[in-house]
């Protein structure tokens, strides 16, 4: 069985400043990846390298068997299969929420529109905002954003989601909901890769948790091992910071 | 001025009225200075005589404005589509592109629209043979075009520049190439961001299509400028200039507000 992410002794340079140090990761296909980590640790970095929206300095990331790094490699084909979330969401704010779903549904799998509207209305009604089909984006809480959002990659069929802090940018209170949607996506056997803060998120929902610090994978285990029982000082002093901010 | 006995300084409130109370004085003194050395009858006589004025009629408006509208229309146009491809070579990741673009660009933006309205008018001298389709209107939108391709190609550039990167970024990660992810997400919402100053280069082009005096234009071709200053050689009297001049304005003012209008209104959406 081919993996669905398979990164090898993955570095990235941002001119001299090494950003990435040797990173080896494997994600099966149904597989939930959490990644956890300070602030400047490369963890976008990573995330990045694999749909190629950052070009690695040096190593491998194959993607489904196919090695994206490979310059003969049809990378738009590629990310066709990978679903990518944004902190920031980056939805398009000159188009509603319907049309956020659709374009790409349009114009990259040349779906009719018809076919791309129905489409969209499904995966909007399964992240819970289907009454905002109409609306554009700033008319939109950041909840409701991020959940058209990952509604418009999974229009597209994707193998496998991509999510970078996806709930960092929203209100406490809206947490919640873009949570209980990734939580949906991970039971129905979506492969994710998910950089993210929300321990109790990464704990039930992980297979494995990713720490990493410095651009090094310092721990990489079920949630069980490295949250619960975390083998590296680093990692404990990281998680009491993020578990027990005010201490 | 003096400080009031018992007070080491005016207090900031009154030093303003003072300031204030000035400026009016200086104000009144110009007023009447003009009013008084002025020759009114004079000034009447050369630039608001209305038997004159009417001459201008209607052809003021059924061929000057006409052509004014024909020259800065074509101009804006051609400076649209030309500016726009100027725009995305400046930002190529391909040198040459960039290179040639920039070259043109700092050219057309620094040498005076006088002088390529010149050169355009020696055009046919140096190349034998050679002629600008559509004539006089041919002549002066073209170099209406060339000037206003250079200024508007740096609105588009402010304008895609201003569109976030993560909008490429997303439409990249569903699969869009380069090319689609411009065309479907950044110029539309790049256009957006420009439409308020495109539309002051478009009042710009309107003021600059005067200068299409200089390529000797005459009869079915002249615009406001031209129009205005042949009838005040004819009748000896500036009034059809001054005529022409509120015409322009008629134009250019409720422009300028519509483009303030149109920033103000961006500013509160998104
Ligand atoms: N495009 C870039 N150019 C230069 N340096 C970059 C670029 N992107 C990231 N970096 C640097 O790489 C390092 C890691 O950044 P990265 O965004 O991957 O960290 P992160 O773990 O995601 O942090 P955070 O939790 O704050 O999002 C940082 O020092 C950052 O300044
Ligand atoms: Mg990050």
């Amino acid at each position: 069985m081919t993996h669905a992410i398979e990164i090898k002794d993955l570095h990235k340079h941002f001119g001299d400043n090494e950003v990435l140090k040797g990173i080896d990761v494997t994600v099966e296909p149904g597989q939930v990846v959490c990644v956890i980590g300070p602030s400047g640790s490369g963890k976008s970095t990573l995330l990045r390298c694999v749909n190629l929206l950052e070009q690695p300095t040096r190593g491998q990331v194959r993607v489904q068997g196919v090695d994206v790094t490979d310059p003969d490699v049809d990378i738009d084909a590629v990310r066709r299969h990978i679903g990518m979330v944004f902190q920031q969401f980056n939805l398009f704010p000159h188009m509603t929420a319907l049309q956020n779903v659709m374009i790409a549904q349009q114009r990259v799998l040349r779906r009719g529109k018809r076919a791309a509207e129905v489409v969209a209305r499904e995966n909007l009604d399964k992240v819970g905002v289907i009454d905002k089909c109409d609306a554009f984006p700033a008319q939109l809480s950041g909840g409701q954003q991020q959940r058209v959002a990952i509604a418009r990659a999974l229009a597209m069929n994707p193998d496998l989601m991509l999510f970078d802090e996806p709930t960092s940018a929203l209100d406490p209170e809206l947490v919640g909901d873009v949570l209980a949607v990734m939580r949906k996506l991970a039971e129905e056997g979506m492969t994710m890769l998910v950089v993210t803060h929300e321990m109790g998120f990464a704990r039930e929902v992980a297979d494995r948790v990713v720490f990493m610090d410095g651009g090094v994978i310092v721990e990489d285990g079920p949630p069980a091992q490295v949250i619960g029982d975390p083998r590296h000082e680093r990692t404990r002093s990281f998680l009491s910071r993020v578990l027990h901010p005010e201490d | 001025m003096t400080a009031e006995p018992g007070k080491a300084r005016l207090s900031p409130r009154k030093k303003q009225r003072i300031s204030r109370g000035v400026q009016y004085a200086l104000l009144v003194a110009i007023v009447v200075g003009v009013v008084l050395y002025a020759d009114w009858p004079s000034l009447a006589q050369n630039f608001t005589k209305l038997d004159v004025a009417e001459k201008a009629l209607p052809e003021l408006f059924t061929i000057a404005l006409r052509n004014t509208m024909i020259y800065a229309v074509g101009g804006f146009v051609l400076s649209f589509v030309f500016g726009l491809l100027l725009a995305l070579m400046r930002l190529s990741t391909v040198g040459p592109y960039r290179w040639i673009s920039t070259i043109y660009i700092e050219i057309f933006r620094g040498l005076p629209a006088l002088l390529i309205f010149l050169m355009i008018t020696f055009l046919p001298l140096a190349l034998p043979g050679f002629e600008v389709p559509g004539g006089t209107f041919g002549q002066g939108i073209l170099g209406l075009g060339l000037i206003g391709s250079a200024y508007q190609a740096e609105v588009f550039r402010a304008g895609l520049q201003a569109v976030p990167k993560g909008q490429t970024e997303a439409a990249r990660s569903l699969g869009m190439s380069a090319f689609r992810a411009q065309l479907t997400v950044v110029i539309p919402q790049a256009i957006r961001i420009v439409i308020p100053p495109t539309t002051n280069q478009f009042v710009s082009l309107l003021k600059d299509s005067s200068l299409v005096f200089f390529l000797g234009v005459s009869g079915q071709y002249v615009e406001l400028a031209k129009f205005g200053n042949d009838l005040a050689s004819q009748y000896a009297n500036a009034t059809p200039i001054l005529v022409a001049g509120v015409t322009y304005l008629i134009v250019t003012i409720p422009l300028g507000y519509l483009a303030s209008r149109l920033e103000h209104r961006k500013g509160t959406r998104r």
